[in-house]
């Protein structure tokens, strides 16, 4: 009888993940889909955003955040599995041991520290050495592979570390050098890892909000180059939210609803891909 | 004729490249808790750390944000922790592969990956406006929880899963009940494991800001109840730097908020360490 009960309840308990996630879809959508059939969707996705003047056309931001997240890719991704191959393949049992669990605090540190460093640091010497005004696609791009390094390295080295060691003694035995084997045998073998974590980090770049606020610039155009000033969806939403009323408002929830159909399928392409390798 | 570059050249080269790469890595972030440090550890001082904050930042200590950080921490740990150890229980005590383990699976596999503004953005409309919470403790503290149950299930599920099955069969064995076993076997075998993923949480929630700052606002008074409004420390540096209000306190803030967050991380490694130690 007792141990009824509590199955019952655990398995409602079970359910709070799923159930937050739904609660979240739920009321992100209900709130900002309305906007969307009321301007249209030719509107919704139009350069214009002047919510004085009831214009809600994220296109600018999109490609804002398109731009950022892209450049964080290209400086995390190399450096990313640099780190994992290095460690899973190249170190020491002692190195890796040290060197993991520092690269992983990476990840713990708040964003808005990365903000900060990324304002005291970054901005003015963008501004000094390559000009425009310092706040940036490229100081965004770097502080966000910064940011999205520890979310590779540390599913690229578990997929690495996952591929069995009989590969690389086959290899060697061919005469293979260690980097041949790294190139030819284990990074296509670990792949799926590989690219899940890529998947992953590219969702945390899109979604980052408070460390781009900070040094992006947040102006309403599309960049020119990378030394121009960009706005994403996540700094629209955080910047505004704290004012807007009515229509407003809604239409930074369905950035929001935007935002999240993104990241949820980001989400499920990484999980499907993991979920096959199990 | 082309130059072509041999194994053992190309095996040194990539060699060198790659451990550049990682101590490229590894500086970077040396380089940025050390210089948050270098200019921060100047402002630390007791009345810091007990002060009130006064002109909005630009004088005075923490101390409400602090004591803000800590309600809506312990609040938000408080409403997490039985949920993500019952989902990690259910998940690996009652099912047996199949569509409901896989569908609560997703469920936390997905809720981890949903970005903190779109918590913030759901805890603003629901919990502060459609329950009425206002922006306060409670309402903060709710939508941490929901950012944290992925972390606390994902951890716990692994270190249920590392009880030996053996451990269960003799408490079943003795005439133990199923609800016993998992009470008085498995949940205090696994506790250090749990306690990992709980720090992590915890961790995690000192750290926010996007999710926080629309749900608990940004009010610098000296919080009285769940029901007042609070300026978390992320909250309040991530103001005073960003509107430039005072950047030695700024520096101050950041200081405090990283040493919190580094010892909160390492006890939790050394738990998880020494618990994977025992059971793997």
């Amino acid at each position: 009888m007792k141990d009824k009960i509590a199955e019952k309840l655990l398995l409602f308990i079970a359910f709070s993940a799923i159930g937050s996630l739904l609660l979240i879809t739920f009321f992100i959508f209900q709130q900002g889909i309305p906007l969307i059939f009321k301007i249209g969707l030719g509107n919704f996705f139009s350069m214009h955003w002047s919510p004085t003047r009831g214009q809600f056309g994220i296109l600018s931001m999109i490609i804002g955040s398109l731009m950022v997240t892209v450049g964080a890719l290209i400086v995390g991704i190399p450096f990313g599995l640099a780190c994992a191959i290095y460690l899973a393949e190249f170190s020491s049992k002692m190195v890796q041991k040290t060197l993991k669990p520092i690269i992983e605090l990476l990840a713990g540190i708040p964003s808005v520290v990365y903000g900060f460093i990324g304002i005291v640091i970054l901005v003015p010497f963008i501004r000094i050495h390559f000009g425009g005004p310092g706040f940036s696609v490229l100081a965004s791009s770097i502080i966000l592979g910064i940011m999205i390094l520890p979310t590779i390295v540390s599913i690229s080295y578990d997929s690495l570390i996952a591929v069995p060691n009989t590969y690389r003694e086959g290899s060697y035995a061919l005469g293979a050098t260690k980097w041949q084997t790294v190139v030819k045998l284990l990074i296509p073998a670990a792949r799926s890892g590989i690219v899940a974590g890529i998947i992953l980090g590219m969702g945390r770049a899109i979604g980052e909000t408070m460390a781009v606020i900070m040094i992006a610039g947040n102006a309403l155009k599309i960049p020119h180059s990378m030394l121009d000033s960009v706005r994403t969806l996540t700094s629209t939403i955080a910047l505004e939210l704290g004012y807007a009323t009515g229509d407003h408002r809604a239409a930074l929830f369905a950035c929001g609803a935007f935002l999240f159909i993104i990241i949820i399928t980001l989400n499920i392409i990484a999980i499907r891909i993991t979920g096959r390798r199990e | 004729m082309t130059f072509r570059i041999g194994p053992r050249t190309s095996q040194i080269i990539a060699h060198i490249i790659l451990l550049l790469m990682t101590i490229v890595t590894v500086i970077v972030l040396f380089f940025i808790i050390g210089y948050v440090f270098k200019n921060g550890f100047a402002q630390l001082s007791l009345e810091f750390l007990t002060d009130r904050t006064r002109e909005m930042g630009k004088e005075g200590g923490i101390l409400p944000s602090i004591i803000g950080t800590l309600f809506i921490t312990v609040l938000a740990i408080i409403i997490a922790t039985p949920l993500g150890v019952g989902s990690a229980v259910y998940l690996v005590e009652y099912t047996r592969g199949g569509l409901l383990r896989k569908i609560i699976s997703f469920g936390a596999d997905c809720l981890a990956g949903v970005p903190s503004i779109i918590f913030g953005l759901f805890g603003f409309i629901f919990f502060v406006i459609q329950l009425k919470l206002g922006w306060s403790i409670l309402s903060g503290s709710l939508t941490l929880a929901v950012m944290i149950i992925p972390t606390i299930i994902r951890t716990s599920e692994e270190a249920i899963k590392a009880v030996p099955q053996s451990y269960r069969e003799i408490s079943y064995s003795l005439g133990g009940g199923k609800l016993d076993t998992i009470l008085k076997v498995v949940l205090p075998t696994s506790l250090p494991g749990i306690l990992t993923g709980v720090i992590l949480g915890i961790g995690r929630a000192i750290g926010e800001t996007a999710a926080v700052i629309f749900t608990a606002g940004s009010s610098l008074g000296m919080p009285t109840s769940v029901f007042s409004s609070t300026r978390t420390l992320a909250v309040h540096f991530y103001i005073l730097a960003r509107e430039g209000i005072s950047m030695p306190k700024a520096y101050g803030t950041a200081t405090v908020l990283i040493i919190i967050i580094l010892f909160v991380n390492l006890v939790a490694y050394r738990l998880m360490h020494r618990f994977m130690a025992k059971y793997y």
